[in-house]
């Protein structure tokens, strides 16, 4: 079949999608998709010479026509496939997506506290459609094309809605998980979490690819944490190597909130994150940590930005990644602290092992600093497996490949120790090696 | 045990090592002193098998095998362990999969059966004690966070558990206080017997009160221009190193 200009693709696809909501076209949320798509109309899909996007191409993701998932026929998937995906030895409440669409059935959400919303977006608009009229694409503003096409599509995804002074016990595991064997799928999960003052809420994000179809996660979260509340938010990015994966994760936090990010990723042949957080009050925490390893061909653009808008406030960034082969790494780690912003202190590190003689990383700090009393410092490096280490564990009997695994594993370290759910180190240290097809190396 | 046979090595093309020979049979303790910058870490790596240090020329057979050959895992399971004067941090790795994971290759080479979980404990605990260091050591990341005498004092551990047949102590006294000095002594003099050896570095004659040497030798630019016994490291204590290059140089052994 002849590829279509993306855009004319991606509009003409939008007739079929709209007769498929019947009653769904005359909403509001409706109102905000076909927004989206005039804005799509207007916007051009990034290239290099956006500053933004200078060191990703995402002219493979362009140039292909993916089928929005909402026209396509749902995949079936069974149990028995989920759980061997699934982070486990915790306890959980799970929501599971198949190809960016809720499944009721596969999904299994335990007794939550009074007034706590867990579920599907498409749920919540029912129930609630005032409050995602409010939110939804006000949190995130759409910046570039590919936030227009979420948006444009956004017919469900992971919300979680937690009333004031609600501390949420169990982790929320909420897996994504993309297939088909017959048609390029585009996925557009598209999230809505919004902390109370006072409440707590963990969620671990599970990206997976199974099928032999390449496919395109485009993925737009929204966050708000209110006074005093904490959201940690796990992103575990493992799709598929052939698969395309952008997210934009825009926060805004309030009053003495704490938000720690956690972006770890392993798979997907382009992968584009860009993690946002405005610290719109005083006395906030923001966490950044980051990391990816990739190998082969693959390229992984990190994005990040804090945006201190008031004064007493910390971010703090830490971004580290293994890339073996061809592999190639972009961190961009932003920070602006603006005028009113005074007593800021805003650290930020970036460093990078590369494997091979032929991976490469892109890493700039980009501060912008507008007032007088803070303290900022930012660092990135780039460089091999310490020789002189490897030596002393090679000394006591161990062969060069473990050696190696070793220092990959303590190289992590910094990143994973930030985990705070245990069983999930363990997990994600077993992925590492794993993707990167290096000897495990496990705690005993 | 260990021949060396005209040693010369070089660290980023410049020579540091030029013609070392030496002869270590089991039950042997020798020491190497001698100043700043005079080798002595060097050859302790070069025997150890560090591929920072190129041999440009000389032999060296331990029990007779060739180990200039080898690479450094296979060494220390030949039964050589270097007790470093620097030891590595290993993050996200604990003392107890580094170590089973070392004896476990070493049994292996060996043709030896593993210990069972069950043994290994016991033997970590077993040897910890004798170092008086604390049990939470087997569960914690491998010298990360440990004071610059508990790292030596790791590195003895190490070696008690791995029951080496030669051990190089490279300045395994430097940054002890004189408890932990004691502690170590005794750990290394517990492991002590007719079928090992240790070639002990040290730029202190107080070591050698606990670790009583056959010989020592005095090695100064490259080469050994001295061996004595014990009370040569006293006389070294007392008059410095000058005497000895002076005699040296009369001999023309410089
Ligand atoms: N990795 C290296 N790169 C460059 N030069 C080196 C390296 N290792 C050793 N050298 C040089 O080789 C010489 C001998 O160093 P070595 O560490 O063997 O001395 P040493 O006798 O152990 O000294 P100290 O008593 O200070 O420990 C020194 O001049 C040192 O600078
Ligand atoms: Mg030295």
């Amino acid at each position: 079949m002849e590829k279509k200009n993306p855009k004319e693709w991606y509009i003409s696809n939008f007739e079929t999608f709209e007769k498929k909501l019947n009653g769904g076209s005359k909403t509001y949320l409706h109102e905000i998709r076909k927004e989206a798509l005039r804005e799509l109309a207007s916007l051009n899909f990034p290239t290099f010479r956006n500053e933004e996007w200078k060191y990703t191409d995402v002219s493979p993701i362009v140039n292909n026509n993916f089928v929005p998932a909402v026209n396509t026929t749902p995949a079936k998937v069974d149990k028995k496939t989920i759980d061997q995906l699934l982070f486990k030895n915790f306890d959980y409440h799970l929501l599971v997506f198949i190809n960016g669409i809720f499944s009721e059935e596969l999904s299994d959400i335990k007794e939550l506290p009074r007034g706590v919303f867990i579920g599907s977006l498409k749920r919540l608009y029912k129930e609630r459609p005032q409050l995602v009229d409010q939110h939804l694409n006000k949190v995130s503003r759409i910046e570039n094309a590919f936030n227009a096409l979420n948006t444009a599509y956004a017919v469900d995804g992971f919300a979680a809605i937690i009333p004031d002074c609600v501390i949420v016990e169990k982790p929320i595991q909420i897996l994504y998980l993309n297939s088909s064997e017959t048609e390029q799928i585009l996925s557009v999960p598209r999230n809505l979490i919004m902390v109370g003052k006072n409440s707590q809420l963990s969620v671990i994000t599970n990206h997976r690819g199974t099928g032999s179809e390449k496919y395109f996660s485009n993925i737009v979260s929204e966050i708000l944490v209110d006074e005093n509340g904490i959201l940690d938010f796990y992103k575990i990015q493992y799709e598929n190597d052939e698969a395309y994966h952008i997210e934009k994760v825009q926060a805004i936090q309030k009053k003495s909130s704490v938000l720690n990010h956690y972006n770890i990723n392993f798979g997907g042949a382009i992968v584009r994150n860009d993690i946002n957080s405005v610290l719109d009050d005083e006395n906030i925490e923001t966490h950044f940590y980051g990391l990816y390893l990739a190998h082969g061909n693959q390229h992984v653009d990190n994005h990040t930005f804090a945006d201190h808008a008031k004064p007493n406030c910390m971010s703090n960034e830490l971004y580290k990644g293994i890339l073996d082969d061809n592999a190639r790494g972009v961190f961009n780690g932003k920070i602006i602290v603006r005028k009113d912003a005074q007593k800021t202190n805003a650290y930020q590190s970036n460093k990078t092992i590369l494997l091979s003689k032929t991976a490469k990383i892109d890493t700039k700090p980009q501060l912008e600093i507008f007032a007088d009393d803070v303290k900022c410092s930012h660092g990135a490096t780039v460089g091999q497996l310490d020789e002189e280490a490897e030596f002393y564990i090679r000394s006591r009997g161990v062969p060069q490949e473990l050696a190696k695994s070793m220092l990959i594993r303590a190289f992590a370290n910094d990143v994973i120790e930030k985990v705070k759910i245990e069983p999930l180190k363990e997990q994600l240290n077993h992925m590492i090696f794993e993707h990167l097809k290096k000897v495990e190396i496990l705690n005993l | 045990m260990l021949a060396i046979k005209n040693l010369h090595a070089n660290v980023e093309g410049k020579e540091i090592l030029k013609g070392i020979n030496l002869l270590i049979n089991a039950g042997e303790v020798h020491a190497i002193m001698g100043p700043n910058g005079s080798g002595k870490s060097t050859l302790a790596n070069v025997l150890a098998g560090n591929s920072s240090y190129e041999v440009t020329e000389g032999e060296v057979y331990f029990d007779g095998k060739n180990i200039l050959e080898m690479n450094p895992e296979t060494r220390a399971r030949e039964g050589i362990f270097l007790a470093f004067q620097y030891p590595i941090e290993i993050a996200g790795i604990s003392n107890a999969t580094f170590l089973k994971t070392a004896l476990n290759e070493i049994k292996r080479y060996k043709g030896e059966p593993e210990l069972t979980p069950k043994e290994f404990l016991d033997r970590m605990k077993a040897k910890a004690q004798i170092l008086g260091l604390d049990e939470t050591l087997i569960s914690r990341y491998v010298n990360v966070g440990f004071s610059g005498g508990e790292k030596k004092r790791n590195e003895i551990f190490q070696m008690l558990m791995l029951e080496p047949k030669f051990v190089l102590l490279d300045e395994t006294d430097s940054g002890l206080d004189i408890d932990a000095l004691k502690i170590v002594s005794s750990g290394v003099n517990i492991y002590r017997n007719k079928d090992n050896a240790v070639l002990v570095v040290t730029h202190y004659q107080r070591l050698l009160n606990y670790i009583q040497p056959d010989f020592v030798h005095v090695l100064f630019n490259g080469k050994i221009i001295k061996t004595g016994g014990k009370e040569l490291a006293l006389e070294l204590e007392d008059k410095g190193y000058d005497w000895v290059k002076d005699e040296a140089l009369e001999t023309q052994n410089v």
